[in-house]
């Protein structure tokens, strides 16, 4: 009897374990299913634009719409050069504006500043980059745009709306501080301290040790948060949609309109659907931009994975 | 004095004022926000939907957007917790350390963080095209949930990744299988900084407009079904701002700060939790 019960028992206790070994191949399955597809969902993103795109340019040899000027979706000419002009205005604008800024800042926060004050300003930097981009837009029509077109603009002797592209350099400028910041912080972390003693060591004063040690050995990795900086403005929407003006042609200056690429896509999602092939320009607009992004986000992403294996 | 020092106390003056420029610009965003929103912001703009003429000056409120965000929000959180959980257990506990997969997979991940919101709102649009649906509250929450996707799933793998290795090793030698411990030991441990993950992913859904535009639409109604179109909060802000009418515009300043405080109580929610929920953890 009793050894009846003892092999039930084992018999019941084998299925369990079987189950739960079973249990864990078929969930470990299900994750690597997702992580597959969490992988390879860039590339799903970028065929799905890239179908929807070939309408046009089946039609269109790439190199018309890349740089012809003339936007008439109505006679079927979509020429992206003033959006893609527009953009690459805004975009430098906001880079040249956040980079001396946002490189001082950085090695104040990580070399010079006492540790009470890094402790507190990061946290408010976060804070700065949880800002939802819609408030930037309306913080530049409230501020930026009124400041430029009351005082700037006067003050170069010329006349602006307000609308511009320096209100969305300055906007966007902000908008990628944290980015930067964030990232340089990390990257100047990574630099060894015994260099810095050595360089001390040989009576350098603070700044020359950060000049000439610090940053030759951080600059890879600076380099890489700018151009995450870079990309960041250049695919950014909603605050360059409600600051930059939106005229449709090439700007001249800094105080012009300026119809940047992700603008162009936000506000033609309504009419796009009747008339033929304007989905298409407009799917091939984000596939333009992903592409972009992408190569800036690649080629920064492996400089910053670099610098973190030379300092393990 | 020395000519370096000069230069030394020179750059780090330069330094102090950027640091404290790129602060006030926190400071000056809030402020100018406050001191434009808080005068038209009234107990009916979160209590009422718009009433006829509302984008005309009339009365009404925008609760179908606040509701709206919160739904579009909250229903891709959810869709994409069942996704990056899953994926942030697999980096970490199925496969080895250092594997072409995990690591194959990050970065494609931090790549995936950089596209812009517009882009996987295109995306979403030509899915739906491709079901064949129109703007709706689900269209809308498929875009968010691709868009954090990548936020929440590596903001949970750094914290999973956290975990020293002898804790797992405990449990494998008790006979538990991974999933066991994926689920009880790891998920446990890692509790606090997965619900930061997921707040700071629901934050990010919140406050994107860009994703929406072309996939859940606008009504003014509240949504009450999945396939209706659904207001969002960041979209009703620009949609106001756009008239020509100063008592609209207003109100767009007041939805704006409605937008902040929303995003503010998120951020210091995410600092209270990472604070206090600490109990399941073994130091």
């Amino acid at each position: 009897m009793f050894s009846w019960a003892y092999i039930i028992v084992k018999k019941i206790d084998e299925i369990m374990q079987n189950i739960r070994l079973l249990k864990d191949k078929i969930a470990g399955r299900f994750m690597f299913f997702l992580t597959i597809f969490s992988g390879l969902l860039v590339f799903l993103i970028a065929i799905g634009l890239y179908i929807r795109s070939r309408p046009i340019l089946a039609i269109k040899p790439l190199s018309e719409l890349l740089f012809s000027t003339s936007w008439h979706p109505l006679r079927g000419e979509f020429g992206f050069f003033p959006f893609i002009m527009g953009s690459i205005w805004v975009t430098v604008l906001a880079v040249v504006i956040a980079i001396p800024l946002c490189l001082l800042a950085a090695i104040y926060l990580s070399e010079y500043a006492p540790k009470y004050i890094r402790e507190s300003a990061k946290p408010l930097i976060d804070l700065l980059a949880g800002i939802p981009s819609v408030v930037y837009g309306v913080w530049g029509v409230l501020v930026i745009v009124p400041l430029i077109k009351d005082h700037i603009a006067p003050f170069f002797g010329t006349f602006s709306t307000g609308y511009c592209v320096l209100a969305g350099g300055i906007v966007l400028a902000i908008m990628i501080f944290p980015i930067i910041i964030h990232v340089s912080l990390e990257v100047l972390r990574s630099v060894p301290y015994g260099i810095t003693e050595a360089s001390l060591a040989l009576g350098a004063t603070k700044w020359q040790t950060i000049k000439y040690v610090v940053m030759r050995k951080a600059m890879p990795g600076v380099i890489a948060a700018i151009v995450l900086g870079l990309s960041r403005a250049f695919g950014e929407t909603m605050a360059v949609l409600m600051v930059a003006g939106n005229v449709a042609k090439v700007p001249s200056s800094a105080l012009e309109p300026a119809y940047p690429l992700p603008a162009l896509i936000a506000n033609n999602y309504g009419e796009m659907l009747s008339v033929p092939l304007y989905d298409s320009a407009i799917l091939l607009a984000c596939l333009i931009l992903l592409l972009v992004v992408l190569l800036f986000n690649i080629l920064a992403r492996v400089v910053l994975i670099k610098v973190e294996r030379s300092i393990q | 004095m020395d000519k370096r020092k000069i230069e030394e106390n020179i750059f780090k003056a330069l330094m102090i004022a950027s640091t404290c420029l790129i602060l006030s610009c926190l400071v000056l965003i809030l402020a100018a926000i406050v001191v434009k929103g808080l005068p038209s912001l009234d107990l009916a703009m979160i209590t009422q939907t718009p009433k006829g003429g509302y984008y005309l000056g009339k009365e009404g409120g925008i609760l179908n957007a606040i509701l709206g965000s919160l739904y579009l929000a909250g229903g891709a959180t959810i869709l994409a917790i069942f996704i990056s959980l899953p994926v942030a257990l697999y980096l970490n506990v199925y496969v080895k350390k250092g594997s072409r997969l995990a690591s194959f997979t990050r970065f494609a991940l931090d790549v995936l963080w950089g596209v812009p919101s517009i882009v996987y709102g295109a995306f979403g649009f030509t899915i739906m095209l491709y079901f064949g649906l129109r703007a709706s509250l689900l269209g809308g929450i498929i875009a968010v949930s691709l868009l954090i996707l990548p936020i929440m799933i590596r903001a949970m793998d750094e914290v999973i990744k956290m975990i020293p290795e002898k804790l797992l090793e405990a449990s494998y030698s008790l006979g538990a299988t991974r999933l066991e411990t994926a689920m009880k030991v790891v998920v446990r441990q890692a509790l606090p900084g997965i619900l930061t993950a997921i707040l700071i992913a629901f934050g990010r859904g919140v406050g994107d407009a860009a994703s929406v535009i072309f996939t859940a639409g606008f009504s003014d109604s509240i949504p009450y079904s999945l396939l209706r179109p659904a207001a969002t909060l960041p979209l009703a802000i620009f949609f106001q701002l756009g008239t020509p009418f100063p008592e609209v515009q207003d109100r767009a300043y007041a939805s704006a700060l409605i937008l902040t405080i929303m995003i503010l109580a998120i951020s210091i929610t995410i600092r209270i939790l990472t604070r206090r929920f600490t109990r399941h953890i073994v130091k």
